[in-house]
Order: structure tokens, then C-alpha cells, then sequence
């Protein structure tokens, strides 16, 4: 067996299956915290697919998108929490 | 040698990001879901920003980026969850209800959200606590006595 298969057959489906899991979390969740917080992780595990993905495609470009990837879930967090926490005040 | 390393780091990589999504599905509570979510996802990427940065032996640029995305991960995720946690605090999500104490009950102004720290502000709320841990060592000295 080797890493390409590995990488192939057994650590993408894993990613996979934990998007799954996330999405159900941003479906169902109670409040609007949790969803914020699942989408969070969610990108978050993008950014480890597309890692997984360039080393399978021998393309180093693709790193650059999960460069602004990361930097799109950070604002995006402090952006929904800012705009929750003045929601409260009106 | 190297495959094994690049699998055993993958390995440990996808199972705590598989924990983390499982654990957002699982835990009861808004507060308990961020702390195992955020740090077990960051460790994830981590190890798989590594596994790349072994991958690509020949370009360095490929070890830079893996490193300025690790760094820029482990800088802003607890920020990010500092952030979200107070937020969720301050608009009123529940804590599970078997959560022991609160320690920040009547501490934030709900106003002007500023945190009191200061033990002697926050003396007006524990007044009558206090009062009866007054009275019990009272009770105590006269029994001694």
C-alpha cells in the first residue's frame, strides 16, 4: 500500500465524513454561536483537505489558497462575533 | 522511512480532526463544544501542513508557506474562540445544567459590557454569601469557646 493510496482511500474519507458531522451541527444548532463556531471548523478542515489534496496532485500552488483560507475564517469569526454582541444592544 | 512518517503524522492528523467534528456533534454545551472543537481541528492542520512541508523536499517556499500557515493558525484560532466565547457569554447562551460554577455570573456590566475583576466591586453581589460565612465562623469561635 502505498501513501498515495493511503492518502487516497483512508484520510480523505475521514475528512469527508468530519465535514459531514460538521454540517450537521451547523443545520441543527441551537443558537447562532454554535454555527459560527462550525463553520469555523469547518473551514478549518478545508484547509487540511486542500493540503491533502496538493500533496496528492504534486501542485504547491494550491497552499496559497489555504493561505487566504485561513485568513477568511479568522475575520469571518471576528466579524460575526463583533456584529452578534452589538445585535444585543438595539 | 520517510512514508512512514508522512502516514503516522496524517494518521494522527485526520483522527483528531474526526474527534473534533464528533466532539461538535456530541457535547452538550455551546462553551464545551469550543474547547475541544478549536484546538484538536488546529493540531490537525497542523500535522498535515507538516506532512506537506516534508513532501516537497526540493522548494522551500513550499516549507515557508506550511510554516506561515501553522503560525498564522496557532496565533489566531484562540483569539478567534476568545472572541466567540465572550460573545455567547454576553448574549445569554445557557450552560449546560450540570455545570458546576460560573464564575463570571455578575461580573460583565451588561451595558457597557466591561468585566469587573475587582474583587471589592464585586463584593455588593456576594454580600449576603459573605454574611453567612461571617455567621458561620461565628458560630464557630462561640462553639470553641
Amino acid at each position: 500500500m502505498t501513501l498515495g493510496t493511503y492518502f487516497d482511500y483512508v484520510i480523505l474519507p475521514i475528512l469527508t465524513l468530519s465535514v459531514l458531522l460538521v454540517f450537521i451541527r451547523i443545520a441543527k444548532g441551537p443558537s447562532v454561536v454554535d454555527r459560527v463556531v462550525a463553520l469555523d471548523v469547518m473551514i478549518t478542515i478545508g484547509i487540511g483537505i486542500i493540503t491533502i489534496y496538493s500533496i496528492r496532485q504534486n501542485e504547491e500552488v494550491l497552499l496559497d489558497v489555504a493561505i487566504i483560507l485561513a485568513l477568511i475564517a479568522f475575520l469571518g469569526t471576528i466579524a460575526f462575533s463583533y456584529y452578534i454582541e452589538k445585535q444585543k444592544d438595539d | 522511512m520517510i512514508n512512514i512518517i508522512l502516514g503516522i503524522l496524517s494518521t494522527i492528523g485526520a483522527l483528531s480532526i474526526l474527534f473534533a467534528s464528533i466532539g461538535l456533534i456530541r457535547m452538550p454545551d455551546f462553551y464545551l463544544r469550543l474547547s475541544v472543537t478549536v484546538k484538536a481541528s488546529t493540531l490537525g492542520v497542523g500535522l498535515f501542513l507538516i506532512c506537506a512541508a516534508i513532501m516537497f523536499p526540493d522548494d522551500i517556499s513550499v516549507t515557508t508557506k506550511a510554516i506561515a500557515i501553522i503560525f498564522f493558525l496557532i496565533i489566531t484560532a484562540p483569539v478567534a474562540a476568545h472572541m466567540i466565547a465572550r460573545t455567547a457569554y454576553i448574549t445569554g447562551t445557557p450552560l449546560w445544567k450540570e455545570t458546576v460554577i460560573d464564575e463570571l455570573h455578575g461580573m460583565y456590566n451588561q451595558e457597557t459590557h466591561e468585566l469587573k475583576s475587582d474583587p471589592e466591586d464585586a463584593q455588593e453581589d456576594n454580600d449576603e454569601q459573605t454574611d453567612s460565612a461571617n455567621g458561620q465562623i461565628a458560630d464557630n469561635e462561640e462553639a470553641t469557646q
